[in-house]
């Protein structure tokens, strides 16, 4: 019975000091209790999935469509569903079943999905960092976008053009992030390093897909003794 | 308590009440090759940050008429302990004037805490 992701919420920052006295920055998110809702299977859906509930301290308010969802399951109406894909190999886990923090170990690589803060309408400097004109000496060019493409030929804006819009409050995967702690007890992962979104947004945390290999220190050769 | 104050609990060192104004003896660990030794840097604090494990303390001292500042993050390992040597009267939380007096001038009277 294995998963391979977890839903979780991202509870802030701190730091963790590392043997030699170095730090890592550190994320902490609470992850699970989660519950199975549904099911999915390759015979009834085209692919294995199942669908996870986030339990919370307090129980969601659930209209009756969906109290009948989570009745077939017979688990507490959740806030918040994500679907988690299932550990090939592995048999699925029936609905009513827990998922805890546990499926986690330390060291272990992670992505984080979350949702980006969001920045609202944005100009092209803070949104695609363009680098804009000097403030003074008589520049009349200052956070403008510039040229945006030729004239005549092609008569138009080439598609995929940066320009200002809407920054932030996307779907974001971070890859690769390690798990520096697990505390199963809590329901608490701590991975290295940032994560997408405002303390006590809600992310997904599921196995790497492309799971880097740890980083060996280089091999440093001997000097030989004796003289040259 | 919350969940970052309980990860950061397994981080906590024991370190003795610290204030702005303490002379202190740090004892650092200093790794040489294989070795390791213990290295003291003593010196007035004049700067501590509170904060849990993200707090530090700032302690400068006079090496051959050079003033010589260290940053120390207050629950790092690399620090085995800290003794408090002598306290002062001192009235501000950052004392960077020391950083401009020298000699008899940087001078502090001594204030006998109770242990």
């Amino acid at each position: 019975m294995m998963v391979n992701g977890i839903i979780g919420r991202k509870i802030g920052m701190t730091q963790l000091f590392l043997e030699d006295g170095s730090v890592e920055p550190a994320t902490v998110l609470k992850a699970g209790p989660c519950v199975v809702v549904q099911g999915k299977a390759v015979a009834t859906d085209g692919y294995d999935a199942v669908q996870l509930g986030f339990v919370e301290e307090r129980a969601a308010k659930v209209n009756k469509a969906t109290a009948g969802h989570f009745k077939k399951a017979n688990v507490p109406g959740t806030r918040v569903r994500r679907e988690v894909g299932v550990v090939a190999g592995q048999d699925a886990p029936k609905p009513g079943d827990q998922v805890l923090a546990s499926i986690f170990n330390q060291g272990e690589r992670v992505d984080v999905i979350g949702t980006s803060k969001g920045h609202g309408f944005q100009g092209v400097v803070k949104r695609h960092h363009f680098a804009g004109g000097a403030a003074s000496h008589g520049s009349m060019f200052h956070r403008a976008p510039g040229s945006i493409g030729a004239s005549s030929y092609p008569s138009r804006v080439v598609k995929g053009m940066r320009a200002a819009g809407h920054m932030g409050d996307a779907r974001i995967t971070v890859r690769n992030l390690k798990v520096l702690r697990v505390d199963p007890e809590n329901h608490l992962i701590v991975v290295r390093g940032a994560v997408p979104g405002a303390k006590g947004g809600y992310v997904i945390i599921r196995k790497a897909v492309a799971a880097k290999p740890e980083p060996q220190p280089q091999k440093q050769e001997k000097p030989k003794k004796g003289k040259k | 308590m919350g969940a970052i104050e309980l990860i950061e609990q397994g981080q906590m060192a024991e370190r003795p009440p610290m204030k702005a104004g303490d002379t202190v003896k740090v004892h650092v660990r200093v790794k040489e090759g294989d070795k390791e030794r213990i290295q003291i840097f003593e010196g007035v604090i004049i700067n501590l940050r509170r904060g849990g494990t993200r707090g530090s303390f700032t302690v400068r001292k006079v090496s051959f008429g050079q003033g010589v500042e260290r940053i120390f993050p207050t629950h790092s390992p690399i620090i085995q302990k800290v003794d408090v040597v002598r306290s002062a009267k001192v009235r501000r939380a950052k004392l960077y004037f020391l950083r401009d007096l020298r000699g008899k001038a940087a001078r502090m009277k001594e204030v006998r805490r109770n242990p």
